[in-house]
């Protein structure tokens, strides 16, 4: 049982475009930035219910967030301005483990926003392969250390020599099914439609060991093994709720 | 007046401080078998509401009695344990195992079952005589007369009235596709409102009973509102899911609410909101 950091209000201190994204950067404040992988609720201005969002860059006094503006709710984020102020919530969930000695970062699509923060708190230069579907969504690559291995589609990133890497991944759910099958032992970070990010809505529940489990609280980061694929239906859903 | 969560809107296990924040802490409905619930898409926003499409998941009643409810004593609240079934042996079976809680709340309006429940008075006199606990008979205003089902439980033996529960609704995709797994799900959050403030007061009206109002509360004046309808007790929903600080929020905002609407204190609000017609009534 871990307790719940409260909500806080912070100041928009920046938002740019980021290739097909936008990178919306607020004011620390007393926000923990926890660990990789980890995610944070946003509101979203004229919404019911705020947005989860995996944290991508901590610099000194800022917290920066990749959004995807794909729906209404992502769209409100995405159009905030500097001097808005925007409440959040985290950080929320289990994130990654940090204990790996040859690790190979695997981002697919906006699945590639936990990683420069990961990347920061293993230090050194870990491996990092990206994958995009246009050559247009990978100018998001300009987020990422300058040594990331950039793959446009019809090239995936399961083509890039996972086996023998410890991969921490996230991405579209068929490319974590693909690194799971040739990394069984690799740490995947699963999204799903949520209400609220920390356990009260029961709405975001993956099959994990097993299970319907809620991902907010097992995850969203979880060894390949314990999930046996989400819905089929999930992805839609991700997209029917941004 | 006491500030509650509406069922099914708060794991307390999971977040304990948000529960002690409350004067008391509704379990999610307990059946007397478990339930892993509805596959997922469970939840798909819409403008002015939620869809949720849960399907009772719970752990059924052993494993609840058992594991949870000694956990849940742990925390210090008063607790109100849900119930929930799909015939009234089911409903009395559960409440005859509880003790030492505030009181039982019968889910007899959950909209994600399919299984129709008998008939709510019959429920709940199986119930009644099952247990000596507090009875609250949580009723959906989706039944054209709610009146007249809260006089039916009244008569049966029911303490109290939660009103209301979710509406059914249904979102679409971009691809006209329905966005939850099941299709369609009970809707809450502010569209709710005056939906149930209508039906908290007929049903005060009806049968005098204490209430505990929820619908699309999300601040201290909402609050307000119901207990002007007759509520004497309300419960925050949907508005915890964007912000686990409400509870405290809400009583602040509650009080300066009551300033402003020139009453003395929360519990000097209950029943102002009469009709002119029925004061007509009351005064004739």
């Amino acid at each position: 049982m871990r307790s719940l950091a409260p909500r806080s209000t912070h100041r928009v201190v920046g938002s740019e475009r980021v290739g097909p994204y936008t990178l919306v950067r607020i004011a620390r404040g007393g926000l923990e930035p926890g660990v990789p992988g980890q995610f944070f609720m946003l509101d979203a201005p004229g919404r019911l219910l705020p947005r989860p969002f995996s944290l991508c860059i901590a610099p000194p006094g800022e917290l920066g967030f990749l959004v995807d503006a794909i729906g209404p709710g992502t769209e409100a984020i995405a159009a905030l301005e500097p001097g808005d102020e925007i409440a959040v919530l985290g950080p929320l969930g289990t994130g990654y483990r940090l204990d790996v000695d040859r690790p190979l970062l695997v981002g697919g699509g906006i699945g590639i926003a936990p990683l420069p923060y990961l990347a920061a708190q293993l230090g050194g230069e870990p491996r990092i392969v990206a994958g995009f579907r246009s050559a247009e969504y990978a100018e998001a690559a300009a987020i990422l250390p300058a040594w990331t291995e950039v793959v446009v589609e019809p090239t995936l990133v399961t083509s890039c020599h996972l086996e023998g890497w410890e991969v921490l991944a996230c991405g579209p759910e068929p490319m974590l099914k693909a690194v799971a099958v040739l990394c069984p032992t690799a740490q995947l970070a699963w999204e799903a439609p949520m209400a609220c990010g920390y356990g009260a809505c029961y709405g975001c529940v993956v099959e994990i060991d097993g299970a319907l489990k809620r991902l907010c609280l097992e995850g969203p980061v979880l060894a390949a093994a314990r999930v046996n694929g989400a819905s089929d239906k999930l992805s839609q859903a991700v997209e029917a709720t941004a | 007046m006491r500030l509650l969560n509406a069922s099914g809107c708060l794991d307390a296990l999971a977040a304990p401080d948000v529960a002690r924040a409350l004067d008391g802490f509704v379990t999610k409905t307990v059946t007397p078998l478990p339930r892993e619930g509805s596959a997922p898409p469970r939840i798909a926003e819409t403008a002015h509401g939620v869809l949720n499409a849960i399907g009772l998941a719970n752990p059924g009643r052993e494993r609840f009695l058992a594991e949870h409810l000694p956990r849940l004593r742990e925390l210090g609240v008063p607790l109100w344990v849900s119930v929930g079934g799909f015939c009234a042996e089911d409903y009395a079976e559960t409440c005859a195992r509880l003790d030492g809680i505030e009181a039982v709340e019968l889910n007899l309006s959950c909209p994600n079952v399919d299984e129709a429940a008998d008939s709510a008075a019959e429920i709940v006199a199986a119930c009644r005589a099952a247990t000596k606990l507090a009875l609250y008979a949580k009723l959906s205003a989706a039944h054209p007369d709610v009146a007249e089902v809260a006089r039916a439980v009244a008569a049966a033996g029911a303490d109290g009235l939660s009103l209301i529960n979710t509406l059914r609704g249904t979102a679409l995709d971009t691809r006209l596709r329905p966005v939850l797994a099941r299709g369609s799900g009970g809707y809450s959050g502010p569209a709710l409102k005056p939906v149930a403030l209508h039906a908290v007061r007929v049903c005060a009206e009806a049968t005098g009973l204490p209430i505990v109002g929820m619908g699309g509360i999300a601040t201290g004046r909402d609050a307000l509102e119901f207990l002007a309808c007759g509520a004497r007790d309300v419960a925050l929903g949907t508005v915890l899911f964007s912000d686990p600080g409400a509870p405290a929020r809400v009583r602040a905002e509650l009080d300066a609410a009551c300033s402003v609407a020139g009453v003395a204190s929360p519990d000097d609000a209950v029943g102002l909101a009469k009709s002119p017609e029925t004061e007509e009534k009351v005064t004739a």
